[in-house]
């Protein structure tokens, strides 16, 4: 049996997973209806990262993130409003307007577009917390194609013979936009990191909870070791790399969606609960669009 | 004092008063103290602050930016100016956007200091001025000392006045050099020191003037290590052919503090603009389009840049002379407009 407060927590979790999904569902739409101005990433299948590690950080921590972002900025900071009123470009949202999809900053989040270039500003940020003796972390997500980045490397160093708080989370959707992990990547993850004398963890999983409860026991090492450490979340994109899909295969991305990180949780909750959950987040969601066109 | 003391000064004072002043950068702790010095002592006086960096230019660019996001004002050294490149993805796409880009929600204390220049046999890759590629890049100010500046009073403005990343180019050839001071009539050797600070309060314009109250012949801009030729030449052409010559050296590169320029410009309708990097796309093009815009009706000719020629720079002495600017290329210049 599980206990009142696990299941209260799944629903939470549930909540913020659907939040994400339905958010960058409705982008897309918003897209080919000509409402949007630009493009837009959506990490839609790959959202579990984000919810489980966020369910663990404290107010003080730093988080920063990368192109394909609103599910890490969602999960951080629930500001739908804010998320899409930036994307909208309008003057209400956290930049103005000027960062837009891809340039967030909100309450020590904060994104950016170009591959690897903000990581070794987390970990500046991360010593000035060290310098501080805060006891705050920052968490840096990058994906697989960073792997291809030189500076991604020279962080790596700064990192562990600075002995810098950092938790770099890399979600591995086995693909840099068209281009297969198979076609850009040589050697592994583990063998790249461990080189530097960082811990490491690798998992494929979509599923929230034990990602959860994983980075559990992650969070509180970096924090109490003060020490960096990286983790490699092998998931999957189930969306496009931006607006339109590129050549992967039917049959692939069918295999993937069986490991829906939503769907997963889905079953495991009561229908009457999805159903509440579903018309909470629905309901937030019009509300958001509502407000911003009203901006 | 010599340019170089002044900026140790500086830093050894600022670390001294403010505790959120950290020095990054290669080389940079005691015995050795940097390769040109200017950290030396830092690492013994304030040990914990002053670190010494891998050979990582980006990886230590982007780390000093996030502790520039996070309460800290960082200083960090690049060894040789021509390193700057690469740093230039951090500033460009990194450092340069943060303030602006997020809406203004915090500033970014960020100063990158380098050594430009040549004339030292340093070749190719160690002698370049490439501070003009940044002109064009929003967000960041450059400065750049001369010997007629304070140099320590300069980086102290930048550390803690200017508040957006800051290029701090400092001048190899500078380094050893006694800064000028002012005598009791008001002169540097044979000119009139006047500062102009039209467009900026802390950190003015200098103008060199034979005759205080005459206008000149012809105003000359020149920034940086390069000012020590444009003084040499106006002082010669006084002399030889009586030409007299304004010269105006401005601390600030970016933004250009063009008002400071506009006064001297109007009374000789003549300009010469010398700069160490190369004319195209330079420093010069910019000011001249700058001038030009404001008070064409004034210029009795069009403007002339000086500058370093469209190669690498050679590494032999006779040749780098030859490609950077020298002497007479000065006088030349100024001599084909009168």
């Amino acid at each position: 049996m599980l206990k009142e407060s696990e299941i209260h927590n799944r629903s939470k979790l549930y909540r913020k997973i659907l939040l994400i999904r339905k958010f960058e569902e409705r982008l897309l739409e918003l897209f080919k209806e000509g409402v949007l101005f630009g493009t837009t990433h959506t990490c839609i299948g790959q959202e579990a990262s984000a919810v489980s590690v966020m369910e663990h950080l404290k107010d003080g921590d730093l988080v920063v993130s990368n192109h394909r972002c609103h599910g890490h900025y969602l999960a951080r900071t629930n500001d739908s409003v804010g998320l899409l009123a930036e994307i909208m470009g309008k003057k209400e949202g956290p930049c103005q307007g000027r960062g837009g999809s891809q340039h967030l900053c909100k309450n020590g989040f904060y994104s950016n577009g170009v591959q690897g270039n903000i990581f070794p500003v987390a970990a500046g940020m991360a010593h000035a917390e060290k310098l501080k003796c805060t006891g705050n972390i920052v968490v840096v997500f990058i994906g697989d194609g960073t792997f291809g980045e030189g500076v991604l490397y020279e962080t790596l160093n700064l990192v562990s013979l600075w002995n810098v708080p950092l938790l770099t989370i890399v979600e591995n959707n086995r693909y840099a936009q068209s281009t297969s992990i198979k076609n850009n990547f040589a050697g592994s993850f583990s063998s790249r990191i461990s080189g530097f004398n960082i811990s490491f963890g690798e998992v494929e999983s979509n599923d929230v909870e034990e990602l959860s409860s994983r980075f559990f026991d992650i969070i509180e090492s970096v924090r109490n070791g003060a020490r960096p450490h990286v983790e490699v979340i092998h998931t999957y994109r189930l969306g496009p790399h931006s607006t339109t899909e590129y050549g992967r295969s039917l049959e692939e991305v069918e295999g993937w969606k069986k490991r829906d990180p939503l769907k997963m949780l889905e079953h495991r909750l009561m229908k009457n609960e999805v159903n509440e959950i579903r018309q909470l987040v629905k309901n937030e969601l019009q509300n958001a669009e509502e407000k911003v066109k009203q901006f | 004092m010599r340019y170089v003391e002044s900026l140790n000064d500086a830093l050894h004072t600022l670390m001294q008063e403010d505790e959120t002043v950290l020095v990054l950068g290669q080389d940079i702790v005691d015995p050795y103290g940097g390769a040109f010095k200017v950290t030396k002592g830092l690492s013994t006086n304030f040990p914990g602050r002053v670190m010494a960096t891998p050979i990582s230019e980006a990886g230590i660019t982007g780390f000093a930016t996030g502790l520039a996001m996070n309460g800290f004002k960082p200083v960090l050294e690049i060894m040789f100016g021509d390193f700057i490149s690469l740093c230039a993805d951090q500033i460009i796409n990194g450092a340069s956007k943060y303030h602006w880009m997020y809406g203004e929600q915090f500033k970014v204390p960020l100063v990158i200091r380098t050594p430009m220049g040549g004339y030292a046999g340093f070749g190719p890759t160690h002698s370049q001025s490439l501070e003009s590629l940044f002109l064009g890049v929003p967000g960041i100010n450059i400065v750049a000392p001369s010997s007629y500046h304070n140099p320590g009073e300069l980086l102290r403005a930048a550390i803690l006045e200017m508040g957006l990343p800051t290029l701090f180019i400092e001048n190899k050839v500078l380094y050893p050099e006694q800064l000028k001071t002012v005598d009791r009539t008001g002169r540097i050797g044979n000119f009139f020191f006047e500062r102009i600070n039209k467009s900026n309060k802390s950190c003015s314009t200098v103008s060199l003037k034979v005759e205080k109250e005459e206008k000149a012949d012809i105003t000359l801009i020149s920034y940086g290590g390069v000012t020590l030729l444009a003084v040499e030449a106006a002082l010669n052409l006084i002399i030889e052919e009586e030409i007299k010559v304004e010269i105006l050296i401005p601390s600030i590169i970016k933004p250009i503090p063009i008002r400071d320029f506009l006064e001297s410009v109007k009374e000789s309708g003549r300009v010469v603009i010398v700069e160490e990097g190369v004319r195209t796309g330079g420093y010069g093009a910019e000011v001249a389009s700058e001038i030009s815009e404001r008070v064409f009706d004034y210029l009795e000719k069009p403007i002339f840049r000086v500058g370093a020629k469209d190669f690498p720079i050679p590494s032999s002495k006779e040749l780098e002379r030859s490609f950077l600017p020298n002497q007479s290329d000065i006088e030349s210049a100024i001599k084909g407009l009168l």
